[in-house]
């Protein structure tokens, strides 16, 4: 509660030019600095969440998180107090304008997923010489890995090399080279979700083989 | 500025910054920001180094311990990051705009003379006046904390006077895409 105190003491007064004229005078000791909720969901500060696109899961949030600062946001008498000087009119201009936000995020976030969930991840056994093979992995980045940090990941579990490298100049669908046969060892940590690899469905994981250097077609 | 700002595509490079050039700067933000040495020192510590993040389009970012403080567009003045503005919300000098205007603010849209001058907006008094190419904090109506910062058009008294056009050129606003980089 101490921190909370502060803070509020600190924030309460909008500090306007004239105040922080009159105490900055001897300070030899750095001014503590306010310390700000943020939101869990949005990120922002609670008292912005209203006109974030997540307001609904913002507040059931705050409920949670934070019971004891809801009445602060949405108690009658705050948010009548919070109306201002703006009009009804515009009130709800606003209100309505949040709701459309609001639903415009949800199906774009619904859109994002169903995307996800239909992208696939290849495992590549790629014949490099008669004895030698490469595992090439493809689709990572489509469930947001970050493929360097995988590539990493891959090269000091198998203690071998592995890279990222360019199917084409300036493309999204990079690939992960690992030298060696790891097809299934890779199969297996995605389906463990091992480290980075949290997240990616192992149903969406496919394993295939690619006997020749280059395919005619 | 950070509109449509990605830091994997939009960063080409980050440098240590020179000590001589860390003197300068600190000196720069002496001048430029209301903040007590002491204060900065614990921001930004001289045993720490700077770290200088080259963007595109002459956008550079300085960070302590990978973490944002403070930026520069060209040779503009140098701009805590929100976060840090929230933290010593009385480094910079504040206006602040009507609720009607806070969701502008919140799209990346410059100020209004209006959303300043209607009262629910607020200007420091005459006797304050801030010349044109001040940077700002932009308080919001009925909130405790900035919403954004921004660089005075014209000098606040005439923006009373005008009353129409931008009057605050908005440099970052809450949700911006440099809002979300807490660590770089
Ligand atoms: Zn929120």
């Amino acid at each position: 509660m101490g921190k909370k105190q502060r803070a509020a003491a600190a924030a309460a007064p909008a500090p306007g030019p004239e105040e922080a004229e009159s105490s900055t005078a001897p300070a030899a000791e750095p001014r503590l600095p306010v310390e700000v909720i943020y939101c869990g969901v949005c990120g922002w500060p609670l008292e912005y969440c209203e006109f974030g696109s997540t307001f609904t899961r913002c507040k059931e949030w705050l409920g949670a998180e934070h019971s004891e600062l809801f009445d602060k946001y949405y108690s009658e008498d705050a948010l009548a107090a919070k109306l201002g000087t703006i009009s009804l009119e515009a009130q709800s201009k606003l209100e309505e304008d949040t709701a459309k936000k609001e639903a415009k995020a949800e199906a774009r976030a619904e859109a994002e997923l169903k995307k996800k969930m239909e992208s696939q991840v290849v495992i590549k056994r790629v014949e490099r010489t008669k004895r030698k093979h490469v595992t090439v992995i493809s689709g990572l980045d489509k469930f947001g890995i970050d493929l360097k940090k995988a590539a990493k990941q891959f090269a000091s579990k198998f203690a071998t090399g592995a890279s990222v490298s360019k199917v084409t100049a300036g493309a999204t669908d990079d690939e992960i080279v690992v030298q060696g046969d790891v097809c299934y060892e890779i199969l297996e940590m995605i389906e463990d979700g091992v480290g980075i690899l949290k997240g990616v469905p192992a149903d969406n994981v496919e394993i295939v083989e690619d006997k020749k250097k280059k395919g005619g077609n | 500025m950070f509109k449509k700002f990605s830091t994997a595509t939009d960063i080409s490079g980050s440098t240590p910054v020179k000590s001589s050039v860390q003197r300068q700067l600190r000196a720069t933000i002496l001048s430029q920001w209301k903040i007590e040495p002491e204060t900065l020192e614990s921001i930004w510590p001289k045993k720490e180094g700077l770290v200088h993040v080259k963007c595109r389009e002459h956008i550079s970012i300085y960070t302590v311990n990978s973490r944002p403080i403070f930026f520069q567009h060209f040779d503009s003045p140098l701009v805590p990051t929100l976060r840090i503005l929230h933290q010593y919300p009385y480094i910079l000098p504040k206006v602040q705009i009507d609720r009607g205007a806070i969701r502008f603010l919140l799209a990346g849209a410059h100020m209004m003379c209006p959303g300043l001058t209607s009262k629910g907006g607020w200007l420091p008094p005459a006797e304050e006046d801030l010349p044109g190419g001040t940077l700002v904090a932009i308080f919001a109506e009925g909130k405790e904390h900035a919403a954004g910062i921004g660089i005075t058009k014209l000098s606040t008294e005439d923006m009373k006077k005008i009353n129409k056009n931008v009057g605050v050129e908005t440099v970052a606003y809450l949700g911006d895409d440099l809002w979300s980089v807490k660590s770089l």
